[in-house]
């Protein structure tokens, strides 16, 4: 079961859609499980041939898992390993998996992690020794207790609820955005409590992009239009190829910036709730296949319908809350990633260009920045690369 | 084609990308976008829509001209009227 974001401790296999004996190649979707950002399709990151299926679906399985065992290469694929020839029947019992080769950042689950949020939630002592125990998440428990603590009750309940349903973690009663609130709670509460945030704010014209847009658009039918965000991305990952310090993963006190630009791109979701899934080598696409690219995944998002590599490799996320009217967004890392770009409403605004007054169409663009990574003058050179890239939209 | 129908076909729209839209509490008179949370993406994918159902291609510089239920109703009127009627 491969780790699909920071939040991500457990998920439930859903449909195996290849059996044993198929051939499979690096890419394939293998299977599907739930989470809490719904149905993820599962691929494989290896050639070979499926040897067997190890978990039965309606199974929830712990991060690390072994799903199935391949033969082919000698290299780990993501929750699917290949088998050690010839496996024994033995194989059956979930392990641990060694890292996935393709997701080499995985970062520490919340619970592993020596600093208990168990500080910061009232819980009695022998609550917090019980739920230590059975690996209960007491994040995720609403206390009976006064003032909401957490008592041996409510643990003893939770246990109970999770062996029925034969998970660590289960919390099959809750509708789908509760369990993505609590993910999106997990995350942004371990954001703000681990990275120094530094934060920078820039206007940016773009009244030349949004001209040139304008103008591209004009002898486009409806169905091959560009929106402004894929200019917006398409600058974000091009200016990222010179600030490596902002495109990658902080993890076990290292950071190890990412080879390739994946940009995760922040997509609220109809009845709430967000996913930010990569948009892979953004950098390196023209803006027709970006276009085509983000309009797939927003509707994919939207079905609920992400693979496990989109959740799990950006390498720096990018939001756009300017349709919903913001002028400035002021954002909070998706951990381990170690920075976000925020883009707010385009406003007109008397600008004084070449020296005259003129009206432009001005955007806000923020970055929130690790601390411990990069510098603020680091963050304003490549706000500026930005900047200078949306000036000359015709080169994205 | 009459009112009614280019209404049913730009709900149909909407309701692709905007499925719990209740057009009964709608103000056709106010900004679909705000009351719908819709984003450009989205707004792009109801004229991609309104382009498959009626066969009419909206230039985007006609976009504000379909920011309210009742502005668009007026609009796809106008655009599905043969010229030799109008």
């Amino acid at each position: 079961m491969p780790q699909l974001g920071a939040d991500m401790a457990a998920a439930t296999l859903t449909e195996w859609l290849r059996k044993p004996g198929d051939a499979v190649k690096h890419g394939d979707i293998v299977a599907v499980v739930e989470t809490e950002k719904g149905a993820i399709e599962i691929e494989i990151f290896e050639d070979g041939v499926i040897d067997k299926l190890l978990v039965d679906p309606g199974t929830k399985v712990p991060v690390g898992t072994v799903l199935a065992t391949i033969d082919g290469d000698h290299t780990e694929a993501a929750g699917v390993s290949t088998a050690p020839p010839p496996t024994t029947p033995t194989e059956a019992a979930p392990k641990p998996a060694p890292r996935p080769a393709e997701a080499p950042e995985k970062p520490p689950r919340p619970e592993a992690r020596p600093r208990s949020p168990a500080d910061r939630i009232k819980i009695s002592p022998a609550a917090a020794r019980l739920a230590a125990e059975h690996n209960i998440d007491i994040r995720a428990l609403a206390g009976t207790g006064p003032d909401g603590a957490i008592g041996l009750t409510d643990i003893e309940n939770a246990i109970q609820g999770t062996a029925s349903a034969g998970g660590p973690e289960d919390k099959s009663t809750d509708t789908p955005g509760a369990a993505m609130r609590r993910a999106i709670a997990a995350a942004m509460s371990r954001s703000k409590r681990e990275i120094p945030h530094y934060y920078l704010s820039t206007p940016i014209d773009m009244t030349r992009a949004m001209d040139w847009l304008e103008e591209a658009n004009r002898n486009r039918p409806v169905t091959d239009r560009l929106i402004y965000s894929v200019l917006l991305i398409k600058a974000v990952a091009r200016a990222l190829e010179e600030f490596p310090e902002l495109n990658g993963f902080w993890n076990e006190d290292e950071f190890r910036p990412a080879r390739d630009i994946h940009i995760g791109w922040a997509i609220s979701l109809r009845g709430g709730g967000l996913v930010s899934p990569a948009l892979h080598n953004a950098n390196r696409m023209e803006p027709d296949p970006l276009m085509a690219a983000l309009r797939d995944l927003v509707k994919r998002a939207r079905a609920f319908r992400l693979r496990g590599s989109e959740l799990s490799d950006p390498t720096i996320t990018v939001t756009n809350l300017g349709d919903q009217g913001v002028e400035t967004v002021f954002g909070v890392i998706y951990p381990p990633q170690v920075a976000l770009v925020g883009f707010g409403r385009i406003v007109e605004r008397p600008w004084v260009v070449d020296g005259a007054v003129q009206p432009c169409r001005i955007i806000q663009t923020s970055l929130a920045a690790d601390h411990r990574v990069s510098d603020g003058h680091r963050g304003g050179l490549f706000l500026s690369k930005i900047d200078r890239l949306l000036q000359e939209p015709e080169t994205l | 084609m009459n009112d009614e129908t280019l209404k049913s076909s730009l709900i149909d729209a909407i309701l692709e990308i905007a499925p719990e839209a209740d057009f009964d509490i709608l103000d056709a008179d106010d900004d679909l976008r705000a009351q719908l949370d819709l984003d450009s993406m989205d707004f792009l994918n109801v004229m991609i829509a309104l382009h498959e159902k009626l066969g009419i291609d909206i230039p985007e510089a006609d976009y504000p001209k379909l920011f309210t239920l009742n502005d668009a109703i007026g609009y796809l009127r106008e655009k599905t009227t043969p010229a030799a009627d109008a």
